[in-house]
């Protein structure tokens, strides 16, 4: 295998130029920027190309499943989760092993240029094992990606469903954003610990933030309510804004029996009355 | 350029649901409703789109901008090819549902909107139309 020896050989012994050459092929396409520095960028590539040639010294491999590419592979996928996570596009990340096409396919020309047959042997062989190499860094990139967006999501789940305690025996809950199921379970299973943790009497969900009421809210909105009586307190809603009271009317979604006020300040000086407690200043009503 | 006046997406995941709702408010308020009358086309948008996806098993949402008899509206028409509706005057009916659901997202969708048309056929799939008027 003549091709794959022309390979194996640059990957071994010249290892120095094509690192250098690869360099400058790396440095043109991607605009220097804060994300990485050259230096580590030039490690990371002479790293790679040490594993690689290091692959390509246990001889000869059948196409990219080889297992000697397995170590090769496993760096890639650190390189790719690394720039996922530091905001590299999925473009910049594969041009990490697109790049190296030329300098290898310049190097095989001159190689292999009175052999025409044997050059194009070795240029299948190189585009092979770096397309490969290429779309693994692409999938590990998209892996990371989606894991980093999963769990953005649940730090959002439980970001945005903040329980606080507003006075002795008084809790607030001010929903901000999209009501999903998920989150509406979230919010309910918080509100309904805190109420116990803090032994509160009264609970005010705040829905200002909620730019949609739809049906599946107003159900989880009353599913809440009733829990929250079940455990013996009570809940008052506020934030209901004009618009989003004409349209649940409409909509023929009775809030009958739950206490509402316009405004959280509103809700929360009935809590006070309520609960027998008093603030200098608190306006009469 | 002329804004584009018509044009449908795809309404199958948790997400579109949103995206369904963010579009519906666009066009609204780039038309210029009025604030309630935006929160009720969004809101009915909202309760088609999810019975898209939840009864539907996905289909599509097609958008239009209207401009007939000197007046301007918004055409949405919800299509999915899923079960389809046995009856769909039961349906119509405030609370009933044969999911876990309020049952009144197609009647009260009907009371939010200027118009509404309903097709279905079991086994077919189901079409909505709705049109709001400024
Ligand atoms: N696109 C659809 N495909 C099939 N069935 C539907 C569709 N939309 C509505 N339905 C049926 O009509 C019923 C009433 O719908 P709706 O009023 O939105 O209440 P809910 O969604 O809360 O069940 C649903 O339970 C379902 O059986
Ligand atoms: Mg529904």
């Amino acid at each position: 295998m003549l091709a794959q020896s022309g390979l194996t050989d640059l990957l071994r012994n010249q290892t120095k130029q094509l690192h250098a050459q690869w360099m400058a092929e790396l440095a043109a396409g991607l605009r220097a920027d804060s994300r990485i520095g050259a230096t580590e960028l030039s490690e990371q590539t002479g790293e790679f190309l040490r594993i690689l040639s290091e692959a390509a010294r246990e001889g000869v491999w059948d196409g990219p499943q080889s297992p000697q590419l397995r170590p090769v592979l496993s760096f890639l996928d650190e390189v790719s989760r690394s720039r996922a996570i530091r905001g590299f596009t999925p473009e910049e990340t594969a041009t990490f092993v697109f790049s190296l096409k030329r300098p290898v396919f310049d190097h095989l020309r001159r190689r292999f240029e009175a052999d025409p047959k044997t050059l194009a042997d070795a240029l299948w062989t190189a585009t092979e094992l770096i397309d490969s190499l290429g779309i693994h860094t692409f999938k590990a990139y998209q892996r990371t990606r989606e894991e980093v967006i999963n769990r953005q999501r649940t730090e959002m789940l439980e970001l945005s469903t903040p329980v606080v305690k507003l006075w002795e025996g008084i809790l607030a809950l001010p929903m901000i954003g999209t009501v999903d199921s998920a989150r509406a379970q979230t919010v309910m299973e918080s509100l309904l610990e805190r109420i116990i943790e803090t032994g509160s009497t009264i609970a005010i969900i705040d829905i200002t933030g909620v730019p949609t009421v739809d049906t599946l809210v107003a159900q989880h909105l009353l599913k809440t309510v009733a829990a929250i009586r079940l455990m013996g307190a009570e809940c008052i809603i506020s934030g209901i804004r004009p618009q989003i009271a004409q349209t649940i009317v409409q909509l023929g979604i009775t809030l009958e029996g739950v206490t509402t006020r316009a405004t959280l300040a509103d809700a929360l000086a009935l809590a006070l009355r309520r609960s027998g407690q008093t603030i200098a200043g608190t306006r009469p009503s | 350029m002329p804004p584009i006046r018509t044009d449908w997406v795809e309404v199958r995941a948790e997400s579109d649901i949103v995206h369904a709702r963010q579009l519906v408010r666009r066009l609204s308020s780039e038309m210029g409703f009025r604030l309630v009358d935006q929160t009720k086309l969004v809101t009915a948008a909202s309760e088609l789109a999810r019975n898209t996806v939840v009864h539907g098993g996905g289909g599509r949402l097609s958008w239009e901008c209207i401009a007939e008899e000197g007046r301007e509206g918004i055409r949405l028409t919800f299509h999915d090819c899923g079960p389809g509706i046995a009856d769909v005057q039961l349906a119509l009916k405030d609370g009933w549902s044969t999911g876990k659901g309020l049952g009144m997202g197609l009647s009260g969708t009907k009371r939010l909107v200027n118009e509404f048309e309903i097709e279905s056929r079991p086994g077919r799939g189901t079409r909505v139309t709705i049109t709001k008027w400024k």
